[in-house]
């Protein structure tokens, strides 16, 4: 039996975004075991809310996590509105559903980028996010952050796109499929990239129902956990949502599931843009959550299912508030897909479940 | 399966201008909702009611009644515009152009400008007015409260 090392792998690596430390147990170059460690950035969100109040606290859950941003804003928003009873206008349900896909998009292509640039292909990380670029000016041009939108609040959106901008944002998200449509080869079929992801970090479908992986991770194994089929919201409008699937299990498939994703995303923008009703888009909110209520709320992320839990305490400021975050169920995913695999294939492993440690430890 | 997928981007990449901007030499164009920094445009018709800094998620504004200032901490803003939404004056705006580096984290505080003589002398006559209004329901109110007992 060949002698076990440990290897320590991050909290600072070239191709970590965000800090998470594993201890890789070794035996020659093969990982036998990986003990993952996480608490480097944490910094107590969930508490801040004793200190701002509902509508202010939308603020503080967009600096969760710079990728997933307008995400958590919306399920927070959500949540609340579950809360309080409060009716959101339809147009402001299809802006948001808008948004969210436009993050989403963004997300995947900054993702692509950094698995591009984990397996060492450093041309086809620039491409993705200069593309990606497109998206950040369409975020700009309609609430004007580029990342940190502050574009909804309990109630509805704090901002119209009117149908002429929407129009405009259709056109460039037809740039962006044609600009990516000429890329998107170099993930499916390069001799290289392939042989740096096929058969690389399984899980099994059984594995992955057994650790509740969420997200495109757990597609990629065949397991469907996408929320959206669930039609909440805006997703309610849209005339069929089948989830993309993959059974291959490695790093490919889910490289490939994301891929397809900013092609699905690409028409639900496209088709709500098209049917958007006229209307108003905050339904400004009244009063105070009452004491004892408790609203729950999940929402598909970029990264898979995110959980929200509010109570409210009868003030202007709620007693909890809870995210449970897609990377802390996928943590366990990684543990497993990491264990047997060869030293050089971490980085690939550790990038493909798409790690957001800051939405991890809040 | 091949390579080269990459080859017709890459090539045109080599012909066409950079996609990045050299920021700050050359200053990117602002979009009209471009979220850059908050300004108190209209000091004048402030009202100093303080709306704004209690809106204020991160407690940036300070609003002094007293000495009649307002004022912000430019790197404590995060831009979200709930200020600017609360102020009945309009007299928030939200500027395209991001903060200025500065080599200390000073607060901008803006004074309330002191009134021309005219204007002096419009608010005194308003104030005037006013109290003479009050002095007149007040006896109005005596008035009709000696009534019923007579």
């Amino acid at each position: 039996m060949a002698k076990q090392t440990i290897i320590p792998f991050g909290p600072q690596h070239p191709v970590l975004p965000e800090p998470v430390h594993l201890d890789l147990v070794v035996e020659d170059e093969t990982v036998v075991q990986a003990i993952p460690r996480i608490g480097f950035v944490h910094r107590g969100l969930e508490k801040l809310v004793e200190k701002k109040d509902y509508t202010q606290f939308v603020f503080v859950t967009e600096r969760i996590c710079g990728i997933c941003s307008f995400g958590h804003s919306l399920g927070y928003s959500q949540t609340i509105e579950h809360l309080m009873g409060i009716e959101v206008p339809p147009r402001a349900e299809y802006l948001r559903v808008i948004l969210h896909e436009l993050s989403r998009v963004h997300s995947h292509l900054l993702w692509l980028g950094l698995g591009a640039d984990a397996f060492g292909f450093e041309n086809l990380f620039m491409q993705c996010w200069r593309i990606r670029e497109r998206v950040l000016d369409i975020f700009e041009k309609t609430t004007g952050g580029r990342v940190v939108l502050s574009a909804c609040n309990v109630g509805g959106t704090l901002y119209d796109i009117d149908d002429e901008t929407l129009k405009g944002i259709c056109a460039t998200l037809d740039v962006v499929r044609r600009e990516y449509d000429a890329i998107l080869g170099a993930f499916l079929n390069d001799y290289s990239v392939r042989s740096r992801l096929e058969g690389v970090g399984y899980l099994s479908q059984q594995q992955a129902r057994d650790l509740s992986i969420v997200g495109p991770f757990a597609r990629a194994s065949n397991v469907n956990n996408d929320v959206r089929c669930l039609r909440q919201g805006g997703y309610a409008y849209l005339e069929s949502f089948e989830p993309i699937m993959s059974d291959g299990g490695d790093c490919l498939a889910r490289v490939i599931v994301r891929a397809k994703e900013v092609y699905q995303s690409i028409d639900i923008i496209k088709e709500l843009a098209a049917k958007i009703p006229a209307g108003p888009v905050m339904n400004a909110p009244k009063g105070k959550p009452a004491a004892g209520t408790q609203a729950s709320m999940r929402l598909e992320q970029p990264r898979g299912e995110c959980y929200y839990y509010a109570k409210g305490n009868g003030s202007m400021f709620l007693e909890r508030m809870r995210i449970r975050t897609p990377t802390s169920q996928n943590l366990g995913g990684l543990v497993v897909a990491l264990a047997g695999c060869d030293l050089a294939d971490v980085p690939n492993i550790v990038l493909t479940i798409d790690p957001c440690i800051s939405c991890t430890e809040r | 399966m091949g390579t080269f997928k990459l080859a017709g981007t890459s090539m045109k990449g080599l012909f066409s201008k950079p996609a990045t901007k050299m920021y700050p030499v050359v200053v990117p164009e602002y979009f009209e909702r471009t979220a850059g920094h908050i300004e108190n445009v209209d000091m004048k018709s402030c009202i100093l009611c303080g709306l704004c800094a209690r809106k204020c998620p991160t407690g940036c504004l300070v609003v002094d009644k007293g000495a009649e200032t307002w004022s912000i901490d430019p790197f404590g803003c995060i831009t979200c515009g709930s200020c600017v939404r609360a102020c009945p004056k309009d007299c928030l705006v939200m500027q395209r152009t991001h903060t200025e580096p500065a080599t200390d984290k000073r607060r901008i505080t803006v004074k309330k400008p002191e009134l021309t003589p005219e204007e002096k002398a419009a608010k005194a006559a308003a104030e005037a007015e006013k109290a003479a209004r009050i002095a007149a329901a007040k006896a109005a109110a005596a008035k009709k409260k000696a009534e019923p007992a007579s």
